[in-house]
């Protein structure tokens, strides 16, 4: 891999060029990632995205670096052959994402909308302060996904560690494995779906009423991502106990009035 | 922050691991780039039965006076005349830098002993005791290290390194990891993370007759680990035991001459990432460290909060 250059206040590449190696067909472009470094790679993206004018990119190689694929904020397409490190696809609005390997921590941290699939596991803090768009892991995930959630859905085929949606506030988390310890600990709104064992609930976090709205979200998003036919779920919500959650969204306050 | 990592080869075979281990922790140099560290398990003398001990005489930031180089061939020599008086018998002395050194010797006597009379005069520091073991702590990168202490020539069957962001304790190889389990041969330990009741451990611990080389909170781990298994007790048991005694955040490494054995506190709250083939096992905070070493693309997965997991080779 190519040596990066640090300033002297320690910044990483503060001067680097776009590397244009992509071969571009139309709205398609693909570029191998092996040789250059996460600013590159993220220079290369925006470059074609944004000045190219294309809609499909496939990256060969990405090697586990960390935030790649960060801050996209335009519709796309976007294939990673291969596995992300920390904060990978994080910050973006619009994009739809399919990584082949697995993604390390804190994957998909406030994504506003879009869809990230993800083929293997996912480290800890998934979908951290999501605020729209889908997250799927068909892998496990780690400890605290969906923390600070305010919004999205986050969906996860096989088993999620302790304390999965502590703090959340809205949107949705479904679960097809096993949940650790804590879950949804101190949410103040939103849902979690298990479909497997939860080791302890968190603190204000109760079972929920099942509506023919859950039965209809679980089999529309299973559809979509083609997960086959749904397990059963059970439904957890805020008992409302701790918190009091009557603040609206600035989008929703301006419908309202 | 600091970054941990581990690799063990699961027939036993020997690889380069310095130079593997070199390329998983300077990865990671993000992490951590105040000191790095090295347990790094050779085979060669278990051939001939001798025991390796590396010791320090002065820190790599001790105030260089007017005779510090003359204390430092005094202090060699008291190590070396104090080693043959408790009936060592030395086979080789390599001076790796001005202020640490490696040596080689059959001694079939109690290890306490020797380490606490090596330790006994100023300064000095058994870094680790064994007849595989070798423990390599400097400040810098790893590469700076690797090179430095001419790891390209190491090989063996597995090994664990840490690069060190310093917070609880100063920067100097006494606060660098890996920790040895004095006075426990071939056992040591790398730490990401805080713990909380440091002191009350290292206050239990010195009554049972522990010592303690720096202010490091990671130290008590090795030490625990070495306190459990002088007990009877096996790695496993021990790390298991350890969830419930140990207080704070953290995922640690413990290896001995052959198992290699990770532990995460009960919030899983730092991270850990886990490879596992037919060949080897490779562990480290981050992905990209584990994939420094593997070329192709691989299947990892994080462990969950309170596992234990522990390796053969």
């Amino acid at each position: 891999m190519t040596q990066i250059t640090y300033d002297a206040r320690g910044l990483a590449e503060p001067f680097a060029d776009v590397p244009r190696i992509s071969e571009i067909d139309g709205e398609r472009a693909r570029f191998d990632a092996r040789d250059l470094t996460t600013r590159t790679i993220n220079l290369e993206l925006r470059w074609l995205l944004y000045e190219q004018g294309v809609k499909e990119v496939e990256i060969d190689n990405p090697g586990s670096r960390h935030s790649l694929a960060v801050g996209l904020l335009t519709r796309c397409k976007l294939t990673i052959n291969g596995s992300l490190g920390y904060f990978g696809c994080g910050l973006i609005d619009g994009p739809e994402i399919h990584v082949t390997g697995r993604v390390g921590w804190s994957a998909c941290e406030n994504m506003m909308s879009g869809v990230v699939v993800v083929d293997g596991n996912a480290g800890s803090l998934t979908g951290a302060a999501l605020r729209g768009g889908d997250v799927v892991v068909r892998g496990r995930v780690g400890a605290r996904s969906g923390i600070d959630q305010k919004g999205g859905t986050i969906i996860v085929g096989d088993s999620a560690g302790s304390m999965t949606g502590f703090m959340m506030q809205r949107g949705r988390i479904v679960i097809c494995g096993d949940v650790g310890p804590g879950l949804g600990d101190s949410m103040y709104d939103g849902t979690i779906y298990v479909a497997g064992k939860v080791k302890s609930l968190g603190i204000d976090c109760v079972p929920g009423e099942w509506t023919d709205a859950d039965t209809e979200l679980i089999e529309r998003k299973f559809r979509i991502y083609g997960l086959g036919s749904p397990p059963e779920f059970q439904k957890f919500v805020c008992g409302k106990v701790l918190y009091n959650y009557d603040q609206l969204e600035p989008s929703e306050r301006k419908l309202v009035l | 922050m600091c970054g941990i990592a581990g690799i063990i080869y699961r027939d036993g075979s020997v690889h380069p691991i310095g130079d593997e281990m070199t390329r998983m922790l300077q990865s990671m140099k993000h992490r951590g780039p105040d000191s790095t560290g090295y347990a790094l398990y050779g085979n060669e003398n278990e051939a001939n039965g001798n025991l390796v001990m590396r010791y320090k005489l002065a820190d790599a930031n001790t105030p260089r006076d007017f005779d510090f180089e003359d204390k430092l061939h005094r202090h060699r020599a008291i190590v070396e005349s104090r080693l043959a008086s408790l009936g060592a018998k030395i086979d080789e002395v390599e001076e790796e830098t001005p202020y640490a050194f490696r040596v080689s010797f059959s001694y079939d006597g109690d290890l306490k002993l020797l380490a606490d009379f090596v330790e006994d005069i100023p300064e000095a520091e058994v870094l680790s005791l064994g007849r595989a073991l070798e423990i390599v702590k400097d400040l810098g990168d790893a590469e700076t290290v690797h090179e430095q202490y001419g790891l390209s020539e190491f090989s063996g069957t597995h090994a664990i390194g840490h690069v060190r962001m310093a917070t609880e304790s100063e920067v100097d190889i006494a606060g660098a990891h890996p920790y040895w389990a004095y006075p426990y041969s071939d056992v040591a330990v790398v730490h990401n993370g805080q713990l909380t009741n440091y002191f009350m451990w290292k206050r239990r611990l010195e009554r049972a007759g522990r010592r303690f080389m720096s202010q490091c909170d990671s130290e008590i781990i090795a030490v625990y680990l070495a306190e459990e298994m002088s007990k009877g007790a096996s790695l496993q048991e021990a790390m298991d035991k350890s969830l419930d005694d140990l207080d704070g955040v953290f995922t640690y490494i413990a290896v001995t001459k052959d198992e290699l054995g990770v532990a995460k506190d009960e919030l899983a709250a730092k991270p850990l990432v886990l490879y596992e083939s037919d060949e080897l096992v490779a562990l480290a905070s981050e992905e990209i460290a584990i994939r420094a070493i593997v070329d192709h693309e691989i299947d990892t997965y994080d462990p969950y909060e309170r596992e234990v997991l522990v390796w053969q080779r």
